[in-house]
Parts: structure tokens; sequence; C-alpha cells
């Protein structure tokens, strides 16, 4: 079969898989309809009048307005405590010697001396606390969904009716400074508008600093109505430091200096408000829904009174969303249409001497008119979509119509008892919390059919892996109907596309991707069943050995439980020392490890294992045991999810520039460049053992020269960025260029050696085979060049042999100790040597983008994979002829040692979690409105190892051929006893190390091998997302489900992207390099020709 | 292979199962407050004795392997002391597995270390009784085809299913349920108790069952 032919069918079954993913997505991760329905003065939001004498009123909209001027101070991050009164009765208390408590001491003093002009109270923030969701959310006063928060990043105007909207839209004057995710969110609505840069979370005081420079004097100038102040220190010191960190208090003692100024400048008709938008971890980080980070702080204060009771000992508790409608109805507003949350009733009862009558009265006036807006926004939103639920609905109508004509009853009679006001503030109150709920409730709702689609699509393309790669090696493997099926996926897809078009439907790619899918799928799975069941049991469908089975159902259950998915980063290593393990007794059990003399107990017949040991038991047994040492060191770079607290994550994951003491920071710099050291040098060393270091080709002089080169910038730009804080001002502009410099430089040089590699992958010293046509030929059977393939195919293994022979001769004249033949080595090693090079080069970069101390993790990655293969190689018997296979074992250890590589570098699968600084190496002063880039730094951050395993796969197959050259070797160097010593001149005769030539040998097998091998780590990898598929769809309304299922959905998802092109890239690489080979062995043919 | 060596093994298998069992219920008549969870450490080095003392006891009175030729004391005496520096050696290597394996490194030795003792105990005292302290032995014990005789056969069970039930008991650890039972290494070596009494249980019955298939070449 074609080379070609394998990457397209290997592109095709990953299309399957993509086709899955995206249809059972599309299914689970649903989007809140927006609707874009707008709030007006003119229109009351019920059938009912509204309230009395507050029509024709100037300025006045649904209700007269309170104040005519707000200053919102939005401080990010600012977690409820950050704010919390600390009592100064309990001075012992070791608490207060935190960094974040009690440093807000303005807030305090007002709520101490004038507690009826301010109050605190703890804001009930709804997840994802990511800013944008909550900047929606204040401003809307809905709920952003989950799938909002993938793209914070890509922020979008908010078409749904705001505050903002309606501010502008009455005429009023909204002057905006701080956080430039409101420009993007609210474009050309401010009056004024000092917008910074937000996303560089590593800088402290831009943000804070520009505001302050234009705060006083704006406020001083009296040309605003609204005055929003968006500081974002806190949430940047949260991010780089934690709040554990003295920079907090200093950040805190500045935002309380910001309060204490407004608060003198403050007039009679000005509320001050000063908000959170959400929390943070007791890392620093935000946008789950742990309890650190949905409490945020919320403080009111007004010159003059405002409450007309002084406030409880512990602040209440209110939903964030219900700042919305009470700020639009004090500022005169009507509500914005969307609004969900429920008016703070304290706000409307007057001043401490109204009577208890009226101040009631109006309480339930405010919550009448936010009831009628929500009631109409319920109507509207469930005539749009069938999203809420009818039965809910119904009973909160009526009890909304219940409560409504009790209102209206009692305004009536204006002489009611005070206790049936109550009663209808009561109802009115359950109403809008019911609602709220229910929204709650209703906007986690999943297309269900979606989802079961998607998840049988997974699981068909994961049996069709399965199936193929069982089949893939056999002679009857039908290989070119892929082609076919693609042809009938198409035309279904184009069918079903013209009935919607004439139907006048709408065409929804995922459907259409998820049609073509199973289009093409169905006639291949056909005709694999008439050909498979005619001829072979059903039981041969299941070929993975018991304990592999068992390991992989072990790995796949555990994505079914939260503790499990919780615990990954402690079970991976587990499991991958349980079949590195088992890899080893089962050499035992097999007599592998052993020479059988040991075994040898008085027994009868010849029961002696028939295939001879390849390798010494110490050997093996080291390798496990070294392996082993590997994932444990790895495991001590672990970073702690947020769900278990007891857990410490592993200092060594934050960069060195966190790091306080000078003479430790050195030290640890000297490992990480040690690190890098004995990396670049395991690698050249590796490449010279088989001695493609000697050939004087590009790639090798690039990995020669540019290597060196490259762990030189790494080394640089971690000294510059380690100790960036340290230079002195004079070489600060130096320090900065050069930190911009270098990481671009170091990839840039990754991206010319991979080119260089692509250009001539074979690496080989031509020059010794160009030396030989003296000799006599044996290519007697074809006199012309090679015409076809097969010739090829025929005429390259005897030339290969013939090469061989003439170095054997010349070796034996000179009577030299060195390695065999040196063209052997290097031509046997032609495949694994371009991939080697490839991931080193591949490495570096992705290295780059990580702390400096991860450096020791990816040095530990590549030992342990060298580890493992030579491990796996000692199982895997050379069957010369072919067909080769890959064990599963094999497979399963790889994916194993990926996802254990993905947690030992820093990762977890939920979204704080992002290492967000990568996006900032090479691009110190962020990326202006360039949204891919900083996403594809990112993500190659995140899926780093995942890349790396990917692009590695094919080396399963390649290295037991590369350890076939210890076998001969070792036996050379020393004779055991007499018997073998007579034995070897003949042995040595039969085995040639061809190495890898053996695969090009063999090409049809050899193809056939990398497509098995490819279907083989898709089927892991595809089990793997069909179960975090199955268990977000299971157990979608699991109370973790939003918390680790889908997240993790998420990441396994983009991971399997991530590693599926990875995995073509890397065979992809093993092809080109296979075709050079090809076309090297032609020139070389013409050269003897002539 | 006669019924007869089956029957007897069945009561040695017997013999460990009760002392298990014993090891559970007798200290808590001289010892105030004992349980299993709670006085964990105590209860593992008790089970620890009593199993090592009724293979001891089994081994001197069964003698399943063949009388060596040499037997004079100091002989005798070098082998004890040998076999005392095989379990300790046993010891220290299950204590390194099980760091390797992600158990704590500096936090709980004794109790690693206590696990490791318990784990020798059903394996390494076991092998040290039938083998003597022989590696090679072991090593063929613990290959395809390398058992000789049902006493071999059962020692490659029981060893087999005490890994795998100490290894089966890490698995309840990471859930959340938050019972006593679910500390390290509390799962694991009550995971290795199960899977040695499941052990010595089954070995038996397995063996009678299949006597027909097996065949030992020097019986
Ligand atoms: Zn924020
Ligand atoms: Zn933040």
């Amino acid at each position: 079969m074609q080379k070609v032919s394998v990457l397209l069918f290997l592109a095709w079954v990953c299309f399957l898989f993509y086709a899955g993913i995206s249809l059972f997505t599309s299914g689970f991760l649903l989007t809140r309809l927006e609707l874009t329905n707008h709030s007006s003065c003119q229109e009351p939001p019920g059938p009912e009048p509204l309230p009395l004498g507050h029509r024709g009123e100037p300025g006045a909209c649904w209700m007269a307005s309170r104040f005519s001027r707000v200053v919102l101070v939005l401080i990010d991050a600012l977690r409820f405590d950050f704010a919390q009164p600390q009592s100064s009765h309990m001075p012992g208390e070791p608490s207060a010697s935190l960094p974040f408590l009690g440093k807000l001491s303005s807030l305090q003093r007002i709520l101490e001396i004038q507690p009826h002009r301010g109050r605190l109270y703890r804001s009930q923030v709804d997840p994802p606390t990511t800013t944008m969701q909550r900047l929606k959310a204040l401003t809307t006063g809905s709920l952003p969904t989950f799938i909002d928060a993938g793209s914070n990043f890509a922020s979008h105007a908010i078409v749904e009716d705001n505050l903002i909207k309606q501010l502008t839209g009455a005429g009023r004057r909204v002057v905006f400074m701080g956080d430039d995710t409101w420009k993007d969110l609210f474009p050309g609505a401010f009056s004024q508008a000092f917008f910074f840069p937000s996303f560089n979370v590593r800088d402290l005081h831009t943000v804070d600093n520009g505001i302050l420079e234009h705060l006083y004097p704006t406020m001083d100038s009296g040309e605003w109505d609204v005055l929003i102040a968006h500081f974002l220190g806190v949430d940047h010191c949260g991010h780089k430091h934690g709040p554990h960190h003295p920079e907090m208090a200093k950040k805190l003692s500045q935002m309380d200096q910001v309060i204490q100024g407004l608060v003198e400048r403050l007039e009679n008709d000005t509320l001050l408000v000063v908000a959170g938008d959400h929390g943070m971890t007791m890392n620093g980080d935000h946008g789950g829904d742990s309890e650190l980070e949905v409490s945020a702080a919320l403080f009111l204060y007004s010159p003059t009174a405002l409450f007309p009771s002084v406030p409880p000992e512990e602040p209440e508790v209110v939903p964030q969303v219900s700042l919305v409608p009470t700020l639009a109805l004090l500022l005169g507003l009507p509500i914005p249409f969307g609004n969900i949350g429920e008016v703070m009733t304290e706000l409307f009862s007057g001043n401490k001497d109204s009577q208890p009558h009226t101040s009631a009265m109006a309480q339930a006036s405010a919550l009448h008119l936010n009831a009628q807006q929500v009631s109409r926004f319920l109507h509207t939103y469930s005539a749009a979509t069938q999203d809420l639920q009818v039965k809910e609905l119904q009973r909160l109508q009526s009890l909304f119509s219940k409560a409504s004509a009790d209102y209206q009853r009692l305004l009536q009679s204006p002489q009611g008892a005070e206790a049936a006001l109550q009663a209808v503030i009561a109802e009115l109150q359950q109403f809008l919390r019911g609602a709220r709920a229910m929204c709650i409730e209703s906007w986690a709702q999943f297309s269900l059919v979606r989802m079961a689609g998607g998840a049988t699509l997974l699981a068909a393309a994961c049996f069709f892996c399965l199936l193929a790669s069982q089949w893939a090696t056999s002679q009857g493997f039908p290989f070119h109907s892929h082609r076919l099926s693609v042809a009938w996926g198409l035309a279904g897809t184009i069918i079903y596309a013209g009935l919607l078009a004439t139907a006048g439907l709408k065409l929804d790619p995922v459907v259409l991707g998820a049609v073509a899918a199973v289009g093409s799928l169905l006639p291949f799975l056909w005709k694999a069943w008439a050909g498979w069941g005619a001829r072979r049991p059903l039981a041969a469908l299941l070929p993975i050995p018991g304990p592999v089975l068992l390991l992989l159902l072990i790995r796949w259950a555990a994505f079914f439980s939260d503790s499990f998915v919780i615990a990954e980063a402690r079970a991976t290593p587990f499991l991958l020392g349980s079949l590195i393990l088992l890899l080893v007794a089962q050499l035992h059990w097999e007599g592998q490890l052993l020479p059988p003399k040991l075994l040898a107990i008085p027994r009868l017949g010849p029961s002696t294992p028939a295939v001879p040991p390849r390798h010494n038991g110490m050997h093996a047994l080291g390798l496990g045991v070294g392996l082993l040492l590997c994932t444990r060191l790895a495991g001590l770079f672990h970073r702690c999810p947020e769900e278990t607290p007891a857990c410490r994550s592993s200092p060594w994951l934050s960069p060195l520039a966190t790091m306080v003491g000078g003479r430790a920071k050195n030290l640890w710099y000297g490992a990480c460049v040690g690190a890098l050291v004995a990396l670049l040098a395991s690698v050249r060393l590796w490449l010279r053992r088989y001695g493609n270091l000697k050939s004087p080709e590009p790639p090798v002089l690039f990995v020669r020269w540019g290597l060196p080169l490259m762990a030189l910038g790494i080394a640089a730009y971690w000294a510059l960025a380690s100790g960036a804080d340290e230079a002195p001002p004079r070489l600060r502009a130096l320090v900065a260029g050069a930190s911009v410099v270098l990481p671009r430089a170091v990839a840039g040089l990754a991206a010319s050696g991979l080119m260089l590699l692509l250009w001539r992958p074979v690496t080989v010293l031509v020059k010794a085979g160009m030396g030989a046509p003296r000799t006599r030929t044996v290519l007697t059977p074809f006199l012309g060049p090679p015409t076809s393939q097969a010739d090829l195919d025929y005429v390259a293994p005897q030339i290969y042999r013939h090469m061989q022979e003439v170095f054997r001769g010349q070796l034996e004249r000179n009577n030299s100790q060195g390695p065999l033949t040196v063209a052997a080595y290097q031509l046997g090693s032609v495949y694994s040597a371009a991939m080697v090079t490839a991931l080193t080069l591949l490495a570096f970069p992705l290295l780059l983008l990580h702390a400096e101390r991860v450096s020791l993790v990816f040095l530990l990655l590549f030992l342990q994979s060298f580890l493992l293969l030579h491990l796996l190689a000692a199982g895997i018997p050379i069957t010369t002829p072919g067909p080769f296979t890959v064990p599963w074992q094999a497979v399963s250890a790889w994916a194993l040692m990926a996802t254990q590589t993905f947690y030992s570098t820093g990762h977890q699968p939920v979204f704080p979690a992002i290492h967000w600084h990568a996006a900032f190496i090479g691009f110190p002063e962020g990326h202006g409105s360039s949204i891919w880039l900083p996403a594809f730094l990112v993500g190659a951050n995140t899926f780093a190892s995942h890349l790396l395993f990917a692009v590695g796969c094919p080396l399963l197959l390649l290295w037991p051929f590369l350890c076939e050259s210890h076998g001969p070797q070792k036996r050379r160097q020393t004779p055991r006893n007499e018997a073998e010593t007579r034995v070897r001149p003949e042995e040595e005769e039969e085995e040639e190390p061809l190495m890898e030539m053996r695969l090009r040998n063999a090409p049809h097998h050899f193809s056939a091998a990398l497509l098995q091998l490819g279907l083989k780590y898709l089927f892991v990898l595809g089990v793997q997302i069909l179960a975090c598929a199955l268990a977000a769809f299971i157990l979608r309304r699991h109370l973790m489900v939003w918390k680790v299922f889908a997240p993790k959905f998420i990441f396994e998802a983009v991971g399997f992207i991530v590693s599926s092109v990875g995995l073509l890239l890397g065979i992809a690489l093993v092809m080109r390099v296979d075709g050079a080979v090809s076309s090297w062995f032609k020139q070389l043919v013409l050269a003897q020709q002539r | 292979m006669k019924d007869n060596d089956i029957k007897r093994l069945l009561y040695a298998h017997l013999l460990c199962i009760f002392s298990v069992i014993l090891s559970t219920f007798i200290p808590s008549l001289f010892l105030e407050r004992f349980s299993i969870l709670e006085t964990h450490l105590t209860w593992l080095c008790i089970c620890s004795v009593f199993v090592t003392a009724v293979n001891l006891v089994l081994y001197l009175v069964v003698k399943p392997n063949a009388p060596s030729k040499r037997s004079s004391l100091s002989h005798k005496v070098a082998r004890f002391l040998k076999c005392c520096i095989y379990f300790l050696m046993s010891c220290f290597c299950f204590h390194v597995i099980f760091v390797l394996y992600g158990a704590p490194l500096i936090e709980l030795v004794l109790e690693t270390f206590l696990f490791a003792v318990i784990l020798s105990t059903f394996t390494t005292v076991p092998c040290l009784c039938l083998l003597g302290p022989n590696i090679k032995a072991w090593l063929r014990v613990f290959s395809r085809n390398g058992v000789a005789s049902i006493w071999e056969n059962s020692l490659q069970i029981t060893t087999i299913s005490s890994f795998i039930g100490s290894w089966l008991g890490a698995f309840p650890i990471p859930l959340d349920w938050e019972r006593p039972w679910q500390v390290w290494p509390i799962s694991c070596t009550l995971g290795a108790t199960f899977g040695y009494v499941a052990g010595l249980a089954v070995s038996p019955l397995w063996i009678y069952w299949n006597r027909k298939r097996l065949t030992y070449k020097n019986n």
C-alpha cells in the first residue's frame, strides 16, 4: 500500500473522532440564548400602570431616581474577606497577620462610624468566575454560561440589554477607566474612556496607576453621571504572587486610599459602589466555583443616610446580579430586559425617618417592578426556546399572578395592614428567587440527542480502530475501500445538505460533519463485516492481552469518578508503574529475562523457551527500576488540584523569578542549565552512538551547532527572566529587548532546524558508500536503472548488503576494534535519528514556554521514554520478514506516559490552572488584538507532552530494530563459554545488524505496521475521550460536572486533537525519511551504473 | 500426585488462615482499645508475628522440601541467619518499591515500613520456609512451567494473590468517602491480607480441580 494513503487513512479516522467530539460538544456545552429585546422607559414591564406619581417626573422612568450619579469602583478579584472588617478585640488571632486581611480600613471606619450610610455585602457570584462573564453578569443581570468561559480573551460586544446601554440611552454620560475588556464589551458606549491593557497579568501597576492619574481630575471636572473605574492590580497580584504575598497588602492598601479619596470627594446625590467581580483561590487564581472564588465583596456608600437600620453582625449574602436591578431603579432607569436579579430592598426603604408603612410600600413597588420585568423576560424567553422547564414555569407564573393581585389589592386600599404588605414582599421575593433558581437549573440543559449521537460516533470510531488495527497487518485488509467510503460519506453529506436546503433549514456544520462521518464509516464497517465474518471468529476482535486490558479498563473506569479524575496525577504514575513491573514480570515469566541455565531445574524434554533470551536479566530489571525512579521523580513536580486542600503544590513549578533567596536561586538556575546541557549531551551521545553524528548532512550540522546555540539562548533567557527585577536601570532597555529577541530566536532556530530535517532527512555518510564502486556489483539481475518501486525495493537491500560486505572487508584489513560498520549503523538508525532530532528540536521551544525548573521534567521525560523503549524492545521479538507489530502494552504505556508528563509539567485539566503566562514568552508587552498567537503559545505549553509523545510514537515501532545491534556486539565482548564462542562466527554470518533496514526490506509490512501503530494509538486515546464523554453524559447532573467532568472532557478533547495531529506529523516524518532513503538508494544505483 | 498431599496442603492453609483470624481477636483480650483500624500498627506487628510463627511451625512439622544433605548445626544457624537477612532485604525492597509507586517519602515512614513487613511476611516468609534462601529457586518458581510440587504451586498462587491484593488495596485511597480505612497504608495492608487469605483458600481448591492437568516433572 502507498505511504500517502496510510496517512490519508489515518486522517480519515481522525476525522471520525473529530466529528464525534464536535457533535458531543455541541450537545453538551450549550450556550444560553441571548435575547436582543430591550426595556424602555415608555413601556412598563407589565400590564399594570407604573407606580403612582412616578410618571412625568423629570428624570424618572419606571421609578423616580434616588441618585443622579454613581461611582462604581470595580476592584477585580476583591474577595469578600479582603474587605471584611477585622474585629480588633481579638488581637491574638494568627489570621490577622495574613497580608490581605483588614487592609481596607476606610470601609471599616465607615461601617463603624456611619452605619446608616454604608453597608458591606457578601456578594454571591455565579460561576464561571472569569472576568468577562462577571462583567456581563454585572451589567445585564443574567447568567453567562460555561461555554463563554473559554472565550475570555475573545471578547465580544454584549448584545443583550444592559445597564450601560440604558444609561447611554437615557443620555447619561458614562466615563470609564481601567480594564480594556470593557472596550470590547461596550464599544463606543462611553462618553469618555481610559482603557489600559488587561492581558499582562504580571503587570501589577499599569492599569491602577493609569486609573489614578485620571480618576480625581475626572471626578472634579463633574462631566459625568456614571463613573466606572475597574482596577486590576489585586487580581494580577493574585495571579502573580498569590494572596499571601506582602505585595497583596500593598495593593489593598492602595485600594483603600482610593476609596478614602473617593469618599472625601462624594457629593450628596452620588452613590459609591465598591465591588469585586469575583474572588480568588488560595493560589490567587479564579474561574471555577470554589467558595473562595464565588464570594466577592460589595460595598455601598452614600454621604446621605441610605439605610434605615444598622447593619447586621454578619454581612448579608446577596447574589451578584442583584446589583443590576438595584442600580437601575436607584438611577431611575428601566431594569435591563434579561435581568434575573432581585432588588436589594433595604435601599428602597427611604431614610430612617420614614414611616414603616411608606417604606414597606416603596419596597413592594420596587420588587413588583422587578418581578414584572422578570416575568416578562421568562415569558419572552420560553416563547423563544424550550429551555425552561414548563412545570416550574407554570408554578412561577401562578405565584407571580397571585403576588401581583395581592399587590394591586393593597394599592387600592392604602391603609392596609403592614403585615399584608410584608406578605406581598415575601411572595414577590419568593417568585424572584424561584425564577433565578430555575434559570440556573435550566441553562445547564443538554441536547441529549446530540450527546448520545456524539458518544455513539466516538464508540463506533474506537471500535473501528480496534478492528482495523487488528486487520491492518493481514493481507485481506480492504485498504482502498476507504476512498470509496469517503466518497459515500461525501455523497451522503451532499444529499443531506441538499435536503436541508430544499426544506429551507439552517445548515449546521457539526451535523454535516457527523453525517459525513457516519456515511463513510458505515460502508466500511459493512464491508469489513462481510469480509471478516466469513473467515474469522469474533473472538479475535479482542486482541488486547488480559493484563493490559485490565489496566486499560481501570483507567477507563477512573474517568467516571470525580475523585479519580482529581487524583489522576497520582493514579497515572501508579498505573504506569504497574504496567512497567508487569512488563518486567512478564519477561521473567516467559523466561526471557534470565539465561535458561539459571532456570534449569532437573527437567526432561526440550522445555526451554523457543526464543533465546536476548537480554541480561539485570538489564531489564535495571530498566524497570530506572523507569519507576524516573516516574517517581517526575511525580515530585505536581500541582495540586483545588479540591484537595491538604495537598501542597510543588514549589518547583513556579518560575525562578518568584524566588527570594539569591543563593538558592543561583543553585536552581545552575540545575536547570545543567538539565538543558544534559539533555543536549545525551541526544548528541545517542546520535554518536549510532554514528549519525558523523554525517555531513545539514540537519546533523544543525544538531552539532544549532542545538547548543538554542540551549545557550534558553539559558540566557532564563537568566534574564529570573533576574529581570534586579537589573540595574541602565540595562532595563537591553534586558527588555533581549527577553523579546531570545525566545523568538530559539523558536526560529528550531523551525529552521525542522525545515533542514525535512529537506535532507537522511543522515548518512554518503562518501563511504560512494567510495565503493570498484568492487564488482551484485546487482546482476538489473541492468538498467530501477524504473519501478518494486525494482527499487528489490535492489536496495542488495546494495545495502553489498556495502556491508565492503566495509567488513575494510574492517578486517584494518583490524580495528571500532563499531562493526559505520555506514551500517548510520543507515540502520536513519529513521530513529530523524525522529530523535525532530523531537529534540520540538522539545526545546516547548521547554522555553514552561517555567525554568520544568526543564528537569523534560530531561526526565526523555530519559523515561528512552528506558521505556528499551524495556519494550526487550519484550518485542523481531519478526524479520514481517509483519511487524507494536504490542498493545507498548502503546498503552506510551499513552500513560504522555498523561503523566502532562501532570508533571505542572498542568491540571481545569481552566484556572492553565499557564497563561506562556503567552508572554517572547511577547512581554502582550499581543495587541491578536488572539491566535497567544492561544497557540498557551496551547503549546498546555499540550506539550501530548504533542511530543504523539510525534515520537513511531519510535515504538523503530526501537526494537535499533536495539538489535546490541546482541552481536555484546556477545563478542563477553564470550561466556566455549560453546557460545564456537557458535558465534556462524551466528554473525546470520545476524547482520540490519536494524531499521529490515523495515525497508519489507515496505509493504512497514506501511502496514505504521498504520497499525497509528490506529492503536488512536484507539487508546479515543477510548479515553469516549470515557470522558460518557462520564459527562451520564453524570451531567452530578455536583462536579462543571468543576471536574466538563473541564476534563474539554482538555481531553483538545489533547486528542493535538495528539492526533502530532501522530500524523510523526508518521509523515517517517515517511519523508523513507522517501529520502529511497531516492538516496536510487542515486547510489545510478552512481554504480556509471 | 496424591489426594493426600492436597489434604495436607489444605490443612496447612487452614492453619495459616486461622492464624490471621486469631491475630485480630487474641490481642483484644490482652490489650485495651485494640482494633484493626485504630491501632493498626500494633495489629500489623502481631499479624506478622503470628503468620511467621505458623509458617515456621508448618515448616518444621510438614517439611515439604527435600531434606538437605548437610545438616550440621553451624549450617543450620548460617541458613537461619541468611533467612533473616533475606527477610530484612525483602522488607527494604518492598519499602523502596512502595515509595517508587507513590508512597510518601518522608512522612509515615514507619507505616510504610510495616506494610513492607507484612507483605514480606505473606510472601517472603513462605518462600524462605519452602525454598530456603535460594534466589535461583525463587526465580524458578515464579516463571512459566517452573513449579515442581503442589507446595510450590500454592506458594506461587498465594504470593501473587497477596501482591494483587495490596495492589488493589491502593485503589480506594483517592475516593472521597472519608472512611478511616482509606488512610495510607491501611487499605493496602488489608488488601494484602485479604489477598493472602484468598490465595490460601483458593490454591488447594484450584490444585484439586486441576489435579489431572498438573504434572510435576520431578514428582
Ligand atoms: Zn476579574
Ligand atoms: Zn484574574
